[in-house]
This record gives structure tokens, C-alpha cells and sequence, in this order.
């Protein structure tokens, strides 16, 4: 009678374990915490918090005050040398790829700084002009205080971890809000086709 | 022997609780290397170390539901995957409910489980689970050592590639320990004590 029970509680516990596995990772879709983060935007698309940001020209802006239009938004710390500095250039060259929506006001493109100790308005400025910042449509911003960064760091799903060098390694990406306000996709950092392309599908519609 | 069987479920005990506590919890999963080859595994000694104190009541009635350990060491080696995941080492890192299942279940789910199964287990089933642990060290040795990407948002990349060539190394000295057990060791083909299947 032991074999009988034994096979049954083995089919019991590896049914619970599949199922656990494929919550685990979104069905079998998503084993590390950036593909689980991109599946659930595009599956659950999150309310942004109306957090108040300083820009680079000094003025105060809200993410509710930014709703009605596109937005492509991408979070940076203006010290990088290594290939996150190239998250600049690439949004100088979507700025450039998306002139016309950008002039309609259908799109606008956001750099949020998640070091704001060090990223003053001064700092995002020269980050803006060395990037090749095209004047119109790209905002670099930074939040005023620890409590908003970690509320947009935690909707948005990033993480920044010391780099050892005194920089910082973070999973960067292009983050795709619509006009209600909600993150709807996340795009790669360096494919900004991607994220263009997602921007013109919506405005077609 | 009597004195260390007597004391070694409160050493598991203290060690859980040790490892649960901040300071030693940052510590341990500092880095991913840490994480996965000294927090898990020292997780699971703990639960191994609480068999004594499992009630003979409870002993018995899960043994008829345990042939030969089999069911025990399906559990654990499920359990083990699950937060062998990448992205369970970073949601555990994120998310302190996430960090709570993964602190009450290595100890009771992997580490006494098998302490509970281990000793009724066979040379089969023993060979396929000892197996499979020297496939896993070679398979997430070897991804950990090549992935261009990192596969945990809270760890560095040179920390991933260290992990992977660790996982190698020891996967390497495992096969080296059943060699040598098989060539030398003495070996029970039906098992183990206990098994009263």
C-alpha cells in the first residue's frame, strides 16, 4: 500500500511544484525579474503616482501634468561611462525619428534621474547638450525627494545597484506611458525602433 | 554522538534564526554567489539539523506516504528549483514576503525534508537525485559562466560569471566524490537503513 501512497503524494507534490514553477515564472514565460516586470506592464498596465519632478531648466512638473500625450521614458544618472551613457544618444536620435508627433504635442520623451543627490538641473542640462539634445520634446528631470524616487523605482520596476566604481548598474530600458497616465510596455534601451514603433501603432489608432 | 544528536536540532535552530536576523541575512546574499551557495544551502542544513525534533507520531505517518524517500526528495528538489530561479534570488532580495516563503520553506521543505528521506532512500533513487544536483551545477554553471545578460536585476555581471564558474568547480568535485564512493566507498544497492518500505 506504501507504493500506491507514496506515488500518490509524488503526484500531489510535483503538481503543486509544476503549478508553483509556472507562477513562478509567469507560465513558464519569464525566468529573470526583467522579463517578469515587461509581461506584467504589457499584461497589467500601472497607474502612474503623480510624483512632482525638478527639470533640467529648474521648473517643477508633475507625471499627471504630463498626461495627454505619449511618453517615452527612460531613467539615467548623468555620471555614467559605460553603455548606459549611450541611453542620451539614443534619445536624441527617438527626439530626431519622432520630430513630427513631438511637434503636434502627441509625444514626449522623459529622462528621470534616479540620482537626484548628484543630478541637479545643471547636471541634466550638460547631460541633455553632450547627448546632442535636439531642443524640443525631451525633458531630463530629476525627483525632489527619496520617498517620490522610490515610488517611481518601484512602479516602474528599476533597480540600481553600486557598480563597485562608484557608479551604478541598473536594468535600463525605454518605458512606454500612454496617454492616460498608465505604463503600458517596456522596450529595450538600445532598440529604440521598438519603442518608436510601439508610439506610431498607438497614435494610428 | 549521544550529546551531538542532542544538541544539533538547537544548532539548526539557532542557525536558522541567525541567518534570518539582518545582519547575517544582508551578508549572506550580498552577492549572488553567496546567495545561492552558502544562504540556501545553510538554510537547508538548518531545517536537516531539526529532524530529531520532528514527533514520532508525525515520523510515522508520513513514512507510509514516503516509499523509499521518494516522495521527500520530489518536494525538495521542486522546492530547491523554485528558488534557484533568478528571479526568486532577486524577488527575495525585493519583496519581504517573497523573503519570508523563502526563509520558512529551505528549512522545512528542502533541508528536513530530505533529512526526513534521505536515510530511506535507495541507491537508485539516491544515484537520480545525486545526478540530477551535478546536472543542475553544470547547467546554471555553465549559463551563469556565458550569458552576455544579467539575469538578476540586484547582482553584477562578473558576480554571475564567479557563480558560474564556482557551480563548475563543483559540480567537477561532487562527480569526483561519487567516483570515488563508487570505486572505494562501500555502497548499500538496497538501501539504506530503515527502509521498511
Amino acid at each position: 500500500m506504501s507504493v500506491f501512497r507514496t506515488l500518490l503524494a509524488s503526484l500531489v507534490i510535483l503538481a503543486a511544484g509544476v503549478a508553483t514553477l509556472a507562477a513562478a515564472t509567469h507560465g513558464f514565460r519569464a525566468f529573470t525579474s526583467e522579463t517578469a516586470r515587461r509581461i506584467d506592464v504589457r499584461e497589467h498596465p500601472r497607474a502612474l503616482p503623480a510624483v512632482p519632478l525638478q527639470t533640467a531648466s529648474g521648473e517643477h512638473i508633475d507625471f499627471s501634468g504630463l498626461r495627454g500625450r505619449w511618453l517615452l521614458v527612460d531613467f539615467i544618472y548623468t555620471r555614467c561611462m559605460t553603455y548606459c551613457s549611450v541611453q542620451g544618444s539614443e534619445f536624441a536620435r527617438l527626439q530626431g525619428r519622432l520630430a513630427d508627433p513631438i511637434a503636434h504635442d502627441q509625444v514626449m520623451l522623459l529622462s528621470v534621474s534616479f540620482d537626484p543627490a548628484h543630478d541637479g538641473p545643471e547636471q541634466l542640462r550638460a547631460y541633455q547638450q553632450r547627448s546632442g539634445d535636439r531642443g524640443a520634446g525631451w525633458i531630463a528631470a530629476r525627483p525632489t525627494n527619496t520617498a517620490d524616487l522610490d515610488a517611481l523605482m518601484q512602479v516602474f520596476g528599476v533597480t540600481a545597484i553600486p557598480d563597485g566604481l562608484g557608479g551604478y548598474v541598473h536594468n535600463a530600458a525605454i518605458a512606454v506611458v500612454d496617454p492616460q497616465g498608465r505604463l503600458v510596455a517596456i522596450t529595450d534601451w538600445d532598440a529604440p525602433d521598438d519603442a518608436e514603433r510601439y508610439v506610431r501603432r498607438g497614435l494610428a489608432r | 554522538m549521544i550529546a551531538w544528536s542532542r544538541w544539533r536540532p538547537w544548532l539548526g535552530a539557532l542557525l536558522w534564526l541567525a541567518l534570518a536576523l539582518p545582519p547575517l541575512r544582508h551578508a549572506t546574499q550580498a552577492t549572488m554567489t553567496l546567495q545561492m551557495l552558502v544562504q540556501i544551502p545553510m538554510l537547508a542544513i538548518a531545517g536537516w539539523w531539526l529532524r530529531p525534533w520532528l514527533p514520532r507520531r508525525a515520523a510515522d505517518a508520513l513514512e507510509a506516504w514516503n516509499g523509499g524517500g521518494i516522495s521527500g526528495i520530489v518536494l525538495a528538489s521542486l522546492v530547491a528549483m523554485v528558488w534557484m530561479l533568478p528571479r526568486m534570488m532577486d524577488a527575495s532580495l525585493d519583496n519581504p514576503w517573497i523573503a519570508l516563503a523563502k526563509f520558512a520553506s529551505v528549512p522545512l521543505l528542502v533541508g528536513l525534508a530530505l533529512a526526513v528521506s534521505w536515510p530511506r532512500a535507495g541507491f537508485v533513487v539516491r544515484g537520480v537525485f545525486l545526478l540530477e544536483v551535478v546536472a543542475t551545477a553544470f547547467r546554471l554553471g555553465w549559463l551563469y559562466r556565458v550569458s552576455p545578460v544579467r539575469l538578476c536585476s540586484n547582482y553584477l555581471l562578473d558576480d554571475q560569471q564567479r557563480l558560474g564558474n564556482v557551480m563548475l568547480a563543483l559540480g567537477v568535485a561532487i562527480c569526483l566524490v561519487l567516483a570515488w564512493k563508487l570505486v572505494w566507498g562501500r555502497i548499500d544497492i538496497d538501501g539504506a537503513r530503515g527502509n521498511r518500505a
